[in-house]
């Protein structure tokens, strides 16, 4: 049964390791629904945060195959973790459509980082399921122009 | 302490790896490297090849038939792009090969300068792991790393790309001792062994399997108290033939596409599924679905990777094999599975025969078992990449461990002349052997001047069927006898050829005059190399033969030739 997986990937820092990781994805036929990288408090490392969908098998493949990647250190399957997506969003068509935009944002507890004539931007953090019914919201306003982060998440201690 | 070029650390590198011989192919971007391997001439042997492809060959078959690490270089850009095929073939067995190519100054990188190509961007997939040094500090470590990776745990070829400028530029260089490899005996548990000897123990009806992954002295050593131990059928695959010695009665062939009659009956009956060393290939499983299917398996591999990959195990042992059946030989009781092996081995000779035509008496098993004869079992078979290449396998009775080089992962054709110049210059006391098919001969046979230039005494036997006969018997087969591409009939005269090369050729076309030819071939092979070409009939197949995906207990034994 398919099923979506977040995985937790500490890597070298180095050049090429997101093109060694991303190319054994798609050499091998694994989904990348998103991938979210970054330098670590220790900046010889980067940590991926990388979603993934497939069944028990392929997921395990995909741990046993990124481990043998000779830049990564350390393959984690995520699940009692905080995820949190981030969101920048253009959307309005009209002036008019400022007031309600502006209320479904203080729904969401978006911030309005830029003001146009006819359109707002926002930004918000959340879990992506609530960024995407933010974008479901924001839809019949005219959506200019979006753009979302990808998953980065931490497992609880 | 001293200051040395990047060029001269590369041979300080080599040669504290213990590399005495490279394989290569000068150009622009490597002239640094080459003017040190001048100054190093006495103490790296350097073997010039007719083409980049040849010296990648070279070096996987120098690093299969030695165990030791082979090393190639080319120049930037075509150079590079030429070891793609040899590199990718030592990547999917698992040998270990370490590639140093050049390439454009670095101020010239990533402008499409004469000669550039980003090689390690083109080979990432097929390298355990590769880099570009840009820093002569970091180019001795790099190395050593290189070797190292190419050694630890499954083996594989690794890349090192270095820019012409870091070849000149100077950097302090101090010998270190080699890292040595850590026994990868931490990956599994004495419990986890315990549980694999109990199900061994328990087992009424077990057959051992090998793959390329305990194909060396050690393993064959652990694998023969083994196999004595659980006494039981083994079969080994085409990596790993030879590992067990296939003169004694326990020995039941191949498995698989081409496998034999005894090993399907093995697979179909067996209770155990003992897996040593071995990735499953599809090759070897055919339909996974019917595989083993009243078996346990247990696996047994350094890779955790290939556990469950293709086939899922009831239990693995993951680690270096030979450790691992060194462990198991301390814990298992000998067993009497008597009646069981009298089902499987019983006294049917493994191979079919093969039977000429009037005009073409000859037949490859022939070939194969006269060389059997005339070399006492004990030559090194190198092979190309086809029916040739299966025939060799099958039909010639290996003994020791790293006795036969042949590309199966990637199937390679024109893998087995340049393989055979590695071999022999890794070996130079065993007589080397390449099998090879009129349609791998013709990919690289620029080769034989290699052997002839350097006298490497190397005999390359050509089984010529005028077909490419491993397609033609796929088109024979599934393809309504449509023999698209695959009838050569070349006008290629061998003996000019041979000649021109500079080679004693050999020509032969009946049966009777087989023995006399490679007992004279083998001969001349003393001292210089010999080109044979063996005229056979393009009808001759490679049986048995499972289809792709089917079941592997259900061997096709005869193709009709009726047309």
């Amino acid at each position: 049964m398919s099923q979506q997986y977040v995985l937790s990937v500490l890597v070298d820092n180095s050049i090429g390791v997101l093109g060694r990781v991303t190319g054994l994805f798609s050499r091998r036929g694994y989904n990348i629904k998103s991938l979210n990288v970054a330098e670590t408090e220790n900046p010889e490392f980067s940590r991926m945060t990388i979603v993934t969908e497939g069944d028990s098998a392929t997921i395990e493949q995909i741990e046993k195959q990124l481990l043998k990647l000779y830049d990564v250190t350390e393959v984690k399957r995520l699940e009692d973790a905080v995820c949190r997506e981030h969101i920048l969003i253009r959307a309005g068509n009209s002036p008019s459509s400022r007031q309600p935009i502006i209320e479904i944002a203080n729904l969401f507890r978006a911030k309005v980082v830029n003001v146009g004539e006819d359109s707002l931007m926002l930004e918000l953090t959340g879990e992506p399921e609530k960024i995407s019914s933010f974008i479901g919201l924001l839809r019949p306003f005219k959506i200019d122009k979006m753009v979302r982060t990808g998953i980065c998440a931490l497992e609880r201690d | 302490m001293s200051l040395l070029t990047g060029a001269d650390i590369i041979c300080e590198c080599l040669i504290e790896q213990g590399v005495d011989t490279v394989f290569g192919y000068p150009g622009g971007a490597v002239l640094n490297i080459y003017d040190s391997l001048y100054k190093y001439s006495d103490r790296i042997k350097h073997i010039l090849t007719a083409h980049e492809q040849g010296a990648s060959h070279a070096a996987d078959g120098y690093a299969r038939a030695s165990g030791k690490t082979g090393v190639v270089i080319a120049t930037s850009g075509p150079g590079a792009t030429n070891l793609v095929t040899g590199i990718a073939t030592a990547y999917m067995d698992s040998v270990p090969v370490v590639a140093i190519t050049g390439n454009v100054a670095c101020a010239q990188l990533g402008l499409d300068s004469f000669q550039e190509v980003d090689i390690t961007g083109i080979t990432m997939p097929i390298t355990k792991h590769n880099f570009i040094v840009k820093d002569v500090n970091k180019l001795a470590d790099t190395l050593r790393e290189a070797f190292y990776i190419a050694n630890e745990g499954r083996k594989g070829p690794v890349l090192v790309d270095v820019p012409k400028d870091v070849t000149a530029l100077k950097a302090e260089f101090v010998n270190k001792p080699i890292k040595p490899i850590v026994s990868p005996a931490t990956l599994h548990r004495d419990d986890c062994i315990q549980k694999a000897a109990e199900m061994i123990q328990e087992s009424e009806r077990p057959y051992i399997y090998c793959g390329g992954g305990i194909n060396n002295p050690r393993g064959a050593k652990a694998l023969k108290t083994f196999v004595g131990l659980v006494n039981a059928p083994v079969s080994a695959s085409l990596m790993a033939q030879g590992v067990y010695d296939q003169t004694d009665d326990k020995y039941i062939g191949m498995l698989g596409m081409h496998g034999t009659k005894a090993a399907a009956r093995a697979l179909a009956d067996c209770d155990l599924f003992i897996a040593i060393g071995t990735r499953f290939s599809d090759r070897v499983i055919g339909d996974p679905n019917t595989f083993a299917k009243r078996a346990k398996v247990l696996h047994i591999d350094i890779d955790p990777a290939e556990i469950n990959k293709n086939i899922p195990a009831f239990h693995k042992v993951i680690g270096d094999s030979a450790e691992i059946l060194e462990k198991l030989n301390r814990l298992l009781k000998p067993q009497q599975h008597d009646e069981w092996l009298k089902t499987i081995c019983n006294g049917e000779p493994l191979n079919l025969p093969q039977i000429g035509t009037a005009e073409l008496d000859i037949t490859p098993q022939q070939i194969m078992e006269t060389l059997d004869e005339l070399t006492n079992g004990d030559a090194v078979i190198c092979t190309e990449v086809g029916q040739a290449q299966m025939w060799a396998a099958q039909y010639y009775r290996y003994k020791h461990p790293r006795q036969l080089v042949s590309s199966g992962g990637l199937g390679t054709m024109g893998f087995g002349l340049g393989a055979s110049i590695g071999a022999k210059c890794a070996l130079p006391d065993r007589t080397v052997i390449n099998i090879a098919g009129d349609g791998s001969f013709h990919m690289n046979l620029n080769e034989l001047v290699t052997l002839s230039k350097h006298n490497i005494p190397v005999i390359e036997l050509v089984i010529n069927n005028n077909v490419l006969g491993m397609v033609r018997q796929w088109q024979r087969l599934f393809y309504d006898k449509h023999f698209s591409q695959t009838t050569l009939d070349r006008p290629t005269d061998y003996i000019k050829l041979g000649e021109a090369f500079g080679i004693k050729t050999f020509s032969l076309t009946k049966a009777a005059d087989c023995e006399k030819v490679l007992r004279e071939a083998l001969e001349i092979s003393k001292s210089a190399p010999v080109l044979i070409e063996v005229q056979i009939d393009r009808d001759l197949n490679v049986l048995p033969m499972v289809p792709a995906g089917k079941s592997v207990t259900e061997p096709i034994t005869e193709i009709i030739i009726d047309d």
